[in-house]
């Protein structure tokens, strides 16, 4: 009771001590630049609805800047827009339109740099060249923003939000399109990415580049380019993403490239044309996925190793693994197939021949891609009975040995 | 034209192979589904039926019934009848009952357990399918006299189609591995009616995979709508010239 008198107490205090500043036509000040100058540390500056034209705009002290309404701030795509250079600043319900472009700068909508605790919450970013630009930021949350921009190629578009020697960030919630990447990460450690939806971006939905130690779960990643990618990173931990229609000869649910010790659990994989293309990753665990509708559930190079995929659902995919040498040195176990064709005696559920996910049709389309005009013709159904009964071509070593009779409960 | 028509689809429902065929379809059909809760599987399993198994019933079925009815073909010569219209009502008679058995053994189950678009062109190919082999097994059973000789041909065509071609086919790819193969393989699978119906379906079936690598000329061409609209009428041309040539021959042929 005596302590929550006390922060009662230092709470009154606070309150008495900020102001909050109202920017608007009719109200005290009409220009946000004055506001930002007038402020004290730990003000609130209330931003009627207008279009404000006056960046950039550089925020240098703890103050809260609060949209109503959605008033606009517009870069006139000449500037960058917001630039937060403070601890503790909140920028929230605001909406960031036409920022700068630049083939050498990266000019973004909103920029946080070297601050802590930074939360932007709830705005919207339209045609930013970069929408969220983190650089060496601590601990910021960015949460429900809505960024679409209009890229059209790789080289004259930038990132949704994009996070730069960055730790302990919080991505929640933010719905992008139409940027080169969704979101960005590069040396950014001990961050979540939780719940956003990344769709149509001209390159990846997500990308992940000498980051370590980051979870991502909740994700939607839908349509994108070439859909997910995890570079060069280790401890990844992904749990309930849904990577979905990521179509083309790039394209990849998610490409794991040099990533080690990570974690993939509980995705759904939907209609991609590869759903998992690994590379050079080693000891990572996937289980309980789901791969559906694929044309290669996963595409396991011969430089992976220690991996292991348990308790995953194959169903309806057109090739369910390939790989491109004889080397195997991850471990299947324990996953349902439905091209699976084996018997279980002693009803145990499991299969009690091995599986092999590995057609021959398969590697035959890998060495020449233009075969796959014959793909489900009688002569390649053909020609894979005869590889599963005497195996010659495909891995001998690839197979689960305890592949189930029903598809796993997720 | 209709009273032959008409006299040869009784001539076939009182042989009852087209009921017992309609039936084994039916039977095939319900199973297929109901063994697998996974509709796009039984999808795949009855389009492995409809691209070997429809052909060689089509193509033995009605090479076997016009020589069978090559009395029936006599008599009606002699009468004021044209060759062609004769020739034509045989062939519509067979077209009608095989579709019709086609329709109801494969076409109701597929309606009835997958109403989507991949059903509806499994339906639409299988059709072509019967239509373009009942006409070149007309073209085949009008060359010789022979009965013996005109169903060997007629297997023999049947193969050819179903795998030997696609063999030739992978045999080039194989040899001109070097060179881009794309567009010669879309002229290749125009000129196979059993590989231009697979390609319809694996558009449908396995679009994902199919994206890639090669896939995106496929796509671009068979995705499109000018493509759709060539491949079909490539199917139509299938059925269309063996026909023309058989009703060329028989007007000419001395019985």
């Amino acid at each position: 009771m005596k302590y929550g008198f006390a922060i009662l107490l230092l709470f009154i205090s606070f309150l008495s001590f900020s102001r909050a500043i109202a920017v608007g036509g009719g109200k005290k000040y009409t220009s946000v630049k004055k506001a930002i100058l007038e402020a004290k540390e730990g003000d609130t500056i209330l931003l009627h609805p207008g279009v404000y034209r006056e960046s950039p705009l550089v925020i240098q002290k703890a103050i809260t800047l609060i949209g109503v309404n959605y008033p606009v701030l517009d870069g006139q795509k000449k500037y960058e827009i917001l630039t937060i250079r403070s601890n503790n600043v909140v920028v929230e319900g605001i909406l960031f339109r036409n920022s700068g472009r630049s083939s050498y700068l990266d000019i973004a909508a909103l920029r946080i740099a070297d601050a802590r605790y930074v939360t932007i919450k709830n705005n919207r970013f339209e045609f930013s060249f970069f929408g969220i630009y983190s650089q060496h930021a601590t601990s910021c949350i960015i949460q429900g923003n809505e960024l679409r921009s209009d890229a059209k190629d790789e080289i004259n578009s930038a990132n949704g939000i994009h996070c730069w020697k960055s730790d302990s960030m919080q991505i929640t919630g933010n719905r992008i399109t139409g940027h080169r990447d969704g979101i960005y990460f590069e040396f950014v450690t001990h961050s979540l990415i939780r719940d956003n939806y990344s769709f149509q971006n001209v390159r990846y939905g997500l990308h992940f580049m000498f980051s370590n130690n980051d979870r991502y779960e909740g994700n939607t990643f839908r349509d994108n380019g070439a859909g997910v990618a995890v570079m060069y990173s280790n401890h990844i931990d992904m749990h309930r993403n849904t990577f979905a229609d990521n179509w083309g000869s790039a394209a990849y649910g998610i490409l794991l490239k040099d990533i080690s010790d990570g974690v993939i659990s509980g995705n759904r994989f939907l209609n991609n044309s590869v759903a998992i293309m690994m590379e050079g990753s080693s000891r990572m665990k996937m289980t309980g996925n789901l791969f559906s509708k694929n044309g290669w559930a996963m595409k396991v190079q011969a430089n992976c190793m220690d991996n292991l995929i348990s308790g995953n659902n194959f169903i309806a995919n057109s090739f369910d693994v390939a790989t491109n040498g004889d080397l195997v040195l991850s471990r299947f176990e324990k996953n349902y197939w439905d091209k699976y064709e084996g018997y279980d005696l002693n009803r145990n559920g499991i299969g009690d021949v091995p599986y092999r996910p590995v057609s021959l049709y398969a590697m035959i389309t890998e060495r020449n891609p233009p075969s796959m005009m014959l793909y489900r013709s009688f002569m390649a159904s053909l020609i894979d009975k005869v590889e599963k009964i005497i195996p010659v071509l495909t891995p001998v070593e690839l197979r689960d040995n305890e592949p189930m009779m029903k598809p796993v409960k997720l | 034209m209709k009273t032959i028509v008409k006299y040869v689809m009784l001539d076939l429902l009182k042989n009852k192979i087209i009921l017992a065929y309609t039936v084994v379809l039916l039977i095939i059909s319900f199973g297929v589904f109901n063994m697998d809760e996974n509709a796009t599987k039984g999808v795949l399993s009855l389009m492995n039926l409809s691209l070997i198994f429809i052909p060689l019933v089509s193509i033995i079925f009605s090479t076997i019934y016009v020589y069978n009815s090559s009395e029936f073909l006599e008599l009606l010569v002699a009468q004021p009848i044209k060759r062609k219209m004769l020739w034509l009502s045989i062939f519509t008679g067979l077209t009608l009952s095989l579709s019709v058995a086609f329709l109801v053994g494969i076409g109701i189950p597929v309606l009835l357990y997958e109403p989507s678009l991949t059903g509806l062109m499994l339906i639409c190919t299988g059709l072509f399918l019967s239509v373009i082999f009942t006409a070149i097994a007309l073209f085949a059973s009008v060359r010789t006299r022979d009965k013996a000789k005109g169903i060997g041909l007629s297997v023999l065509i049947w193969f050819f189609f179903t795998l030997i071609y696609d063999s030739l086919v992978l045999l080039v790819l194989f040899q001109f591995s070097e060179y881009p193969l794309e567009k010669p393989m879309i002229v290749m699978s125009m000129l196979n009616p059993v590989d231009l119906s697979r390609i319809l379906m694996l558009l449908k079936l396995d679009i994902s995979a199919l994206m890639g690598y090669t896939g995106a000329v496929f796509h671009e061409f068979f995705g499109s709508f000018a493509g759709s609209i060539l491949s079909f009428v490539m199917l139509t041309i299938w059925a269309i010239v063996p026909l023309w040539f058989s009703v060329r021959m028989f007007e000419r042929k001395d019985l």
